[in-house]
């Protein structure tokens, strides 16, 4: 486990570490930073998809629920047709984005794994000074390089370098 | 008053620090004055809950509600309420999108007051009806008389709209939350941290769950916007949908959006000028902030003022005699006083602050704010009462409309509960975000520190180390 005051030495430390193929990485940071996204070469949140089918179930029920309800009890008024669309474009649109950002959240909780109950994830206690100023890259890696990991680390700007618990 | 310092440019972790302590130190233990604010709202809040159990003993006709003016003060209310939630989606979600850096120190309490206002609001509706303890019977599900609601109704709009825009606004302020709850945790060492352990989800800040993290709040900046928008003119739409003349109108939707953000950011600045003084705040919440709110309410002031223009215009152009006395009535009938006050506490006072001296002068800030307030509310009591005491048949008339001591009582009450829900929020929750401050920082590398830090308050930052507790 490395840490570091600042996510550009953070981000260099992951890409040393990536370069030479020594584990894989996590990072901890107190904000997000694209420094670090950059060096952990993200590219766009699958999020957008549980959004857009969320969105799309939303528009589809928002008009299937006032359609089915003037059927299943038909009241005319008027002499005008059952189904209005405009009145029911209302109901589609506010539906749209409900659901949208229910599954938004959702998809959110699944992808990020949360809530998690137990800190036994990856077996390490994380630093509480990674919710503060502090940048963690946490490398899972063979025994044997980890004097190459702890190097690395430290060459990339480290304040400490220590064995994660 | 405002106690700007030399900008001091810091290593990014050390202001860091200065930042969490800054901020958590809000959630500290509450002084005199905060535990006397807390007890007066809670007094008020019950002085409504009292006087709506008047109402559900007795029906509604205790609140005064008697033919034809059969939609008042708590009708007021709820567009009045719903208007200050949107300048808190404004800031939060319209100005994240616009990527307005300044929103930063002022975007959580907004969006604390769209929460708030949104859930006193639609208590209104609930309320307002006969029979209160029937209020589901708004939602459509199966039941056993095989009913379904009136889906051409805006009334129905009102409640998917309603329940849309504060299930979406609390996961909204949720989602921002967390990681600095996660902060509070690491940070609290009272009875609140197992509290803020729960709520913080086990947030750890690894990188994975940033990425999502960052691209969610994206997300529902972007379905907010339109939300936002879609809200305030379906309240419109329960006027405008109508055929009585002053609300069947097709300006209504933009007219009542634009009201709204004015409203809402008037509420903003009313709130924040205590609370950046009371929690010491100044060196977040800066003049420069409330300059850019009192910017928007020019702006927004205008729109107002042009919309009562074509109100005006339209009515008299139109031809329409129904149109035109009711728009005549306004202005010299009964409802004079309330009418003009209106127009001057929303047309003309809020141009004050094209002076530079009065946008940055903290009391005229404040007075300001409050005329906005006060117009704002009065407005919405101008359309709904003038239009039903005043509609096409003069036999109908019924010229001032007087509220009962119950109508007040509940309008108090909804106040108190705003401002309880607010202090209990501010005093429990970071109310900056610390996540976004420490962004701001990262993102300007330097070059334009947004965080301005006084030498004096640099050194005691120093003294206190990361270890603070709250």
């Amino acid at each position: 486990m490395g840490v570091f005051d600042s996510g550009k030495k953070a981000a260099r430390g992951i890409n040393a570490i990536r370069k030479n193929d020594l584990g894989s990485v996590t990072a901890y940071s107190p904000v997000p930073d694209h420094a670090l996204d950059h060096a952990l070469e993200r590219s766009v949140s699958p999020i957008r998809l549980f959004i857009l089918i969320g969105g799309i179930i939303g528009c589809i029920s928002g008009f299937a629920l006032p359609i089915y309800t003037v059927y299943d009890w038909p009241l005319i008024t008027g002499g005008k047709a059952l189904i209005s669309l405009p009145p029911f474009v209302v109901i589609a649109f506010e539906l749209t984005i409900l659901f949208g950002a229910l599954s938004g959240m959702m998809g959110f909780l699944i992808l990020a794994r949360l809530p998690r109950v137990s800190r036994r994830t990856k077996a390490i206690t994380v630093d509480p000074t990674f919710s503060l100023d502090r940048f963690g890259v946490f490398v899972s890696c063979d025994p044997k390089s980890e004097s190459a990991v702890r190097e690395a680390l430290k060459l990339a700007g480290a304040l400490e370098a220590s064995r994660g618990a | 008053m405002n106690s700007v310092g030399t900008s001091v440019h810091t290593a990014p972790s050390n202001a860091f620090s200065r930042i969490d302590s800054d901020i958590l130190r809000t959630m500290g233990r509450p002084g005199y004055a905060y535990c006397a604010a807390v007890a007066i709202a809670a007094l008020g809040l019950g002085f409504g809950a009292y006087a709506f159990s008047v109402q559900w003993r007795f029906g509604i006709g205790v609140a005064g509600y008697e033919h034809p003016v059969l939609w008042a003060i708590y009708i007021t209310n709820f567009v009045f309420w719903v208007g200050i939630a949107h300048s808190g989606t404004l800031i939060s979600a319209v100005l994240f999108l616009f990527r307005a850096k300044w929103r930063t120190a002022v975007a959580r309490a907004s969006e604390a007051t769209t929460v708030f206002a949104v859930l006193t609001a639609s208590l209104f509706p609930i309320i307002h009806i006969g029979r209160p303890w029937f209020f589901y019977w708004l939602f459509p599900y199966p039941n056993e008389r095989q009913l379904w609601v009136n889906f051409r109704s805006p009334l129905i709009w009102d409640v998917f709209a309603l329940s849309t825009y504060l299930t979406v606004s609390i996961m909204f302020l949720f989602l921002g939350l967390i990681p600095d709850i996660a902060a509070a945790r690491d940070r609290c060492a009272d009875w609140r941290k197992p509290i803020y352990r729960a709520l913080a989800l086990g947030w750890d800040g690894s990188h994975r769950r940033w990425w999502h993290y960052s691209s969610l709040y994206a997300f529902f900046a972007a379905l907010a916007t339109p939300l936002v928008v879609s809200v305030h003119s379906i309240v419109s739409w329960d006027f405008a949908v109508s055929i009585l003349p002053g609300w069947h109108s097709t300006i209504f939707a933009p007219y009542f959006v634009a009201g709204a953000i004015f409203s809402g950011l008037a509420m903003v600045i009313t709130l924040l000028i205590p609370l950046r003084k009371f929690l010491q705040l100044e060196d977040y919440i800066t003049i420069d902030h409330l300059e850019n709110l009192a910017k928007l309410i020019i702006v927004t002031s205008l729109i107002v003022g042009y919309s009562y223009i074509t109100e005006f215009f339209i009515a008299w152009y139109s031809g329409n005699p129904f149109e035109q006395q009711t728009f005549y009535n306004r202005l010299f009938g009964d409802y004079w006083l309330f009418t003009w006050s209106m127009l001057i506490c929303n047309t003309i006072i809020p141009l004050l602050f094209f002076s530079k001296y009065l946008r940055t002068n903290l009391v005229a800030l404040f007075t300001i704010s409050i005329f906005v307030n006060i117009g704002m509310w009065l407005e919405r009591f101008v359309i709904i009462t003038t239009s039903l005491s005043h509609d096409f048949d003069p036999a109908n008339w019924s010229g001032l409309y007087q509220p009962t001591w119950v109508e007040v009582a509940i309008t108090i009450g909804s106040f108190s509960m705003f401002f309880l829900l607010f202090l209990l929020f501010i005093k429990n929750f970071p109310v900056v975000s610390i996540t976004e401050m420490k962004e701001a920082l990262v993102t300007s590398n330097g070059e334009h520190q947004e965080l301005r830090i006084t030498s004096e308050s640099l050194h005691s930052s120093a003294a206190s180390s990361t270890g603070d507790s709250i």
